[in-house]
């Protein structure tokens, strides 16, 4: 008889201190993940978590909300956060994507930073259901040794925890990690731990608490080139006689383990292979179709180390830096190219007009610190705003160009940490009326007859004095 | 005059008709708009075959300067001190330039801006040149103004009006701003007047002209601070002043002989006051130089009137290509038929002799003479070769027309009424020798029009090949045909720019000083601006020096960067081992440690195995074929041959004890070598 009411009383127990959760508005211990799969990709210098959570709702109210919690030192790293889930039954599985938000909780320990998502159903108390969440970390891999020469391989430092953290009960978790290549220097073992070629696997692991966490370190090669560009203006200029014009400044540096002694040009030439393997000799950048003058140039003039291919569909611009990129050297340098305005520029329902473009960099597979679009509308345009799938700073600016009077409304629009992910359409919508389009022209038209005028007018007219 | 229709044409056309004048105005300015055109497209060539960007070196210097006027206003940029050259000596900017080029270039930037014609600087700089677009050097402007100045002076004498002589003085104040080159104008205008006086052509409007520009023009080139009191107290302007006192004394001696009616006596006054006025003169100038008061004539004045002057003394100005005599085949190159047609025009010039083409001839034969004695100079021969050779032109095809015309005129007597008595009577002399000439005269505008078209069509490829390289870029025929582009010049620059810290002093032979202050945005040793001699003669020494003791050089320069241009690889010859030879020679003229003959066997400059062993070991030789003896260079040769001399190198095991490689550019025309700090010594 004492099992039953040592059951009972477990169970009061654990009411009590649901209810003491609940009262606390932590939603934690209604839920529960039965299995945790991640896969942690580290073969380029964007680090790429695919999650794979079973959640369970063991409480008894619905709940739409789960949270997701990263510690306070990769959260500084995190560049985006995506949540899908799997809807339909077996074989007819859609995936719909969900809303993720940044949350604030009071009794956050160890300083551990939420994201939110948020359900489109909410899940009934005894379901349960599978969420994909992907997230990129950058400027996560640490070169050691931080200085090598140009014919040394680079090797970085990968810090993570063995068990995921999170707020929730985990029943089972396995994590997977990819590297590179097979040359793996040392790894945290947490037992059970496996490595078999290029994949490393911590678990599986059982019944882990809430916060649970276990630090490991990994020290592998990664001899991929880090571009990152430290600072990205892209400018584009919308002018209604057809012409979209862009323009993008570039701060690139090399973020991999810095370059030290001595660099000779024998070596690098005649041994590719060997030396400067990290080295970053060329970038690839992915613009719209049917572009047009392209060019790309520095402060100092135009650098002739690039080729452009274009098809009906896209255009790669590859563009090599004057000189190869080794860790921690830097690159200025600017890309500037027209597009057709018809296939950006439409109208809206309300007789608005508005751009349709891409935010983020084209260039492919690069980390971008901090980027600003500033987006320059014709003179003359009024009530601008900007709708971008994710959060911005904006603000807008005056900017003066060819024959402009009052000048171009520039609506500027500021994000940091980017990564290819960002690359998705915002539109900017404005109102214009097309008669401002004639302004300039006509200002020219009367300069030039005021000219002709006053040419006409001194040979006709006689100003001397004397008779 | 117009040949007027005699042929009935439409009404409609008659009534458009314009008159004479108006047909003159028309036929001008469209002329002249032509003209124009074809000068401005000429100059295009460097940016349609290249890019809109400032080419070889002085340019750098204007560009740089340019845009810190821009940047900063005027006042910064006069009172510009700079760091960033002549380490640890700095320039003062502001008083060691002729800032016209750049206030120009600034102020049609500011123009343009404020109209709202959003332009970047460089656009403007790159179209203020004097020869094609991108040679941004102070002759762009110095040019127009020193012809500006021309006119307006030849104006001033023509009609003795205050107003031109003073539009004049500005004219040359523009010019003094803009160009060292004024000296040309301080003294062939007082040249010129004094031939007038001689050829006893003295009158009231050429008093007042001189006087008027000389005195007003000399106060205002004393506002420029580069040329500050150099009128008054340096040898080369001395010939103007004392121009300017003996029109005093002539005016003296006018008003004198007006006031004296007695003949004999004026001669005997003219007699004492014109020794008096000479010997004063000579004891004033005497004094003056020997008091050290009034300067002598500068090297480089003396190197024009003796062209092997700089040769002996002055190896700084002898070692730069443009302070070279003039080849005669340059001379053809660049002028074509204007050589043979230049006499010509001087006979026109003599056959109507006037004040006006007085000037033309004397501006003509000297500016011709300093062409001679400086390659650089054909630039100020060029526009007086030009007019003298048009007058020439001109006149021919005047009388040549007037031939054909008198013929017209026998046929159509009831339609030209106002022809003058000279032209019937000599349509009447004409008209004895009638088929013969007139079939002459149409034979030779034809030959004329031939060779002015093939001038045009030879200046324009002149223009397209010579010149329209702007050697920072250069470009050459690859085994297909293909153009290749060595780039590396920018290559390295930017380099320097991105990847070193902001403060390293780059140490290069003086010819990239200019390039790496503007492109690499780092500090150099000496530059282009050449002031101090001991400066270029240290980094000379360091570079014929072996490693042990230029590593002490450079220390002492603070040198972190050593900058050598090397055309090994790819033949480009205008490098630094076939500069080394002047690194001697100037190193040497300060250091009597560094000997030309060390460096030379027999006499002979040699990089091979038969080279001096003081060349093989030296600074300069082993930065540029640091580890060149592993690399191949073209096929079918031994590694290590150099394809600019045309020889396997002779030392290949080169090792750097104190400089490292820190950046060599793709085709290896620029290497930099980092200095390492010293040892430690525990």
């Amino acid at each position: 008889m004492e099992a039953p009411i040592r059951a009972t009383e477990f169970l009061r127990f654990t009411l009590l201190s649901l209810l003491f959760f609940v009262c606390r508005s932590s939603p934690s211990q209604d839920l529960l993940i039965s299995n945790a799969e991640r896969r942690i990709d580290l073969t380029s210098h964007i680090v790429k978590v695919y999650l794979t959570l079973k959640v369970e709702n063991a409480g008894s109210t619905p709940t739409s909300e789960i949270l997701l919690a990263f510690p306070p030192t990769q959260v500084d790293h995190l560049a985006t956060v995506e949540a899908l889930v799997t809807k339909g039954k077996r074989k007819k599985t859609t995936l719909a994507r969900l809303d993720v938000k940044p949350t604030e909780l009071p009794d956050a320990p160890n300083g551990t930073k939420y994201f939110t998502i948020y359900l489109s159903n909410p899940l009934n108390s005894g379901e349960s259901t599978t969420l994909e969440v992907l997230y990129l970390f950058t400027h996560s891999l640490e070169p050691f040794p931080a200085e090598i020469g140009q014919s040394e391989s680079q090797l970085v430092y990968y810090r993570d925890s063995a068990l995921i953290l999170s707020p929730y009960h985990i029943k089972q978790q396995t994590t997977f990690l990819k590297t590179p290549s097979t040359k793996v220097e040392s790894f945290t073992s947490v037992e059970p731990t496996n490595r078999a070629g290029t994949e490393m696997k911590y678990g599986p692991y059982e019944d882990r608490p809430p916060y649970s966490f276990s630090p490991i370190l990994i020290h592998f090669e990664n001899n991929s080139p880090f571009p990152v560009v430290e600072e990205l203006v892209r400018e584009v200029e919308i002018s209604h006689w057809g012409n979209l014009q862009v323009t993008e400044q570039y701060t690139l540096v090399h973020g991999g383990a810095r370059h030290k002694g001595v660099f000779s040009r024998v070596d690098y030439q005649s041994r590719p292979n060997l030396n400067g393997v990290s080295s970053l000799r060329y970038l690839l950048a992915r613009l719209p179709p049917r572009v047009h003058s392209v060019y790309y140039r520095d402060e100092i003039g135009n650098i002739s180390s690039s080729h452009l291919r274009t098809d009906s569909r896209k255009s790669e611009l590859e563009i090599e830096p004057r000189y190869p990129l080794f860790g921690g050297w830097k690159a200025t340098f600017v890309i500037g190219y027209g597009l057709p305005l018809q296939d950006f520029l439409f109208e809206s329902s309300d007789d608005r007009r508005y751009l349709n473009f891409t935010f983020g960099c084209p260039l492919l597979d690069t980390v971008v610190d901090k980027l600003t679009v500033k987006v320059v509308l014709p003179e003359g345009s009024k009530d601008p705003s900007a709708v971008v799938p994710f959060t911005v700073e904006q603000h807008l600016e005056t900017k003066y160009s060819y024959l402009d009077v009052v000048g171009r409304t520039v609506v500027v629009m500021e994000k940091k940490n980017l990564v290819p992910v960002h690359n998705s359409p915002f539109q900017v919508y404005y109102t214009f009326k097309p008669i401002f389009m004639l302004a300039e022209p006509l200002m020219l038209a009367s300069a030039f007859f005021l000219f002709f005028v006053a040419c006409l007018a001194y040979l006709h007219i006689d100003l001397s004095i004397r008779k | 005059m117009p040949i007027l229709p005699n042929m009935p044409v439409l009404d409609l056309v008659k009534s458009f008709k314009l008159k004479t004048k108006q047909q003159e105005l028309l036929i001008r300015v469209s002329i002249l708009c032509l003209v124009y055109v074809l000068a401005f497209i000429t100059r295009l060539f460097s940016v349609l075959r290249y890019e809109s960007m400032i080419h070889e070196f002085d340019p750098y210097f204007n560009y740089r300067t340019t845009l810190y006027l821009t940047q900063n206003g005027f006042y910064d940029f006069w009172n510009w001190f700079d760091y960033e050259s002549w380490y640890p000596l700095g320039r003062i900017v502001g008083g060691t330039l002729y800032p016209g080029l750049m206030v120009t270039a600034a102020l049609i930037y500011r123009i343009l801006h404020f109209l709202r014609f959003a332009v970047h600087i460089r656009e403007v700089c790159v179209l203020t040149a004097p020869s094609v677009a991108g040679s941004y050097d102070n002759e762009g402007v110095a040019i127009f103004a020193l012809l500006f100045t021309f006119y307006l002076f030849v104006k001033a004498v023509n009609t003795g009006s205050l107003a031109w002589s003073l539009a004049s003085a500005f004219g040359y104040f523009y010019m003094v701003s803009a160009w060292g080159g004024y000296v040309f104008i301080i003294n062939l205008i007082p040249l010129y007047v004094l031939v007038l006086l001689i050829t006893g052509r003295y009158s009231m409007r050429l008093y007042v002209a001189y006087n008027c520009m000389y005195v007003l023009g000399m106060l205002l080139a004393m506002q420029i601070r580069f040329v500050g009191f150099q009128h008054v107290q340096s040898g080369e302007h001395m010939a103007a002043m004392g121009v300017f006192f003996l029109l005093q004394v002539f005016y003296f001696l006018d008003w004198v002989k007006h006031m004296l009616s007695d003949t004999k006596l004026f001669q005997a006054f003219l007699r004492i006051t014109v020794t008096c006025a000479v010997a004063v003169g000579a004891i004033a100038l005497g004094l003056g130089m020997l008091s050290g008061y009034i300067s002598p004539w500068t090297g480089r004045f003396y190197s024009l009137l003796d062209p092997t002057y700089a040769k002996d003394h002055i190896p700084i100005i002898a070692s730069v290509s443009e302070h070279q005599p003039t080849a005669w085949s340059s001379f053809m190159f660049d002028f074509h038929i204007l050589l043979f047609l230049f006499p010509a025009g001087l006979y026109f010039c003599f056959k109507r002799l006037s004040d006006a083409t007085i000037f033309i001839v004397m501006y003509g034969l000297t500016s011709m003479y300093f062409a001679g004695v400086m390659v650089r100079l054909i630039l100020v021969a060029t526009p007086a070769v030009c007019l003298v050779s048009a007058i020439a032109v001109s006149a021919t095809v005047k009388n040549l027309t007037v031939l054909l015309r008198s013929k017209n005129k026998g046929v159509q007597t009831g339609s030209t009424k106002g022809s003058s008595s000279s032209k019937a009577s000599s349509k009447a002399l004409l008209d004895q020798s009638q088929p013969f000439q007139k079939n002459g005269a149409i034979a030779l505008l034809f030959g004329a029009f031939y060779l002015l078209s093939k001038y045009a069509t030879h200046c324009t490829w002149v223009t397209s090949e010579a010149y329209s390289s702007p050697s920072i870029v250069l470009a050459a025929r690859g085994a297909h045909g293909s153009r290749v582009i060595f780039d590396d010049y920018r290559e390295a620059y930017f380099w320097l720019r991105q990847n070193t810290p902001p403060d390293a002093k780059v140490m290069s032979w003086w010819d990239y000083g200019y390039q790496i202050t503007a492109m690499g945005n780092r500090t150099v040793i000496v530059d282009n601006n050449t002031w101090n001699n001991t400066h270029i003669a240290t980094v000379g020494r360091a570079m014929s020096s072996y490693e042990d003791e230029a590593i002490e050089i450079m220390r002492s320069l603070d040198v972190d960067y050593v900058l050598v241009v090397f055309g090994g690889v790819t033949g480009y010859s205008s490098d630094d081992i076939n500069k080394f030879l002047w690194m001697v020679r100037i190193g040497g003229g300060v250091f009597p440690v560094i000997k030309e003959p060390d460096y030379l066997v027999n006499g002979e400059y040699r990089v091979d195995k038969g080279a001096a062993p003081k060349m093989l070991n030296c600074l300069m030789y082993k930065l540029c074929y640091y580890r060149f003896g592993e690399m191949l260079t073209e096929y079918g040769k031994p590694p290590g041959y150099d394809r600019a001399r045309g020889v396997e190198i002779g030392n290949k095991d080169i090792k750097l004890e104190h400089l490292e490689e820190a950046f060599t550019t793709s085709n290896w025309i620029v290497r930099i070598y980092k200095v390492k700090p010293p040892n430690n010594r525990w």
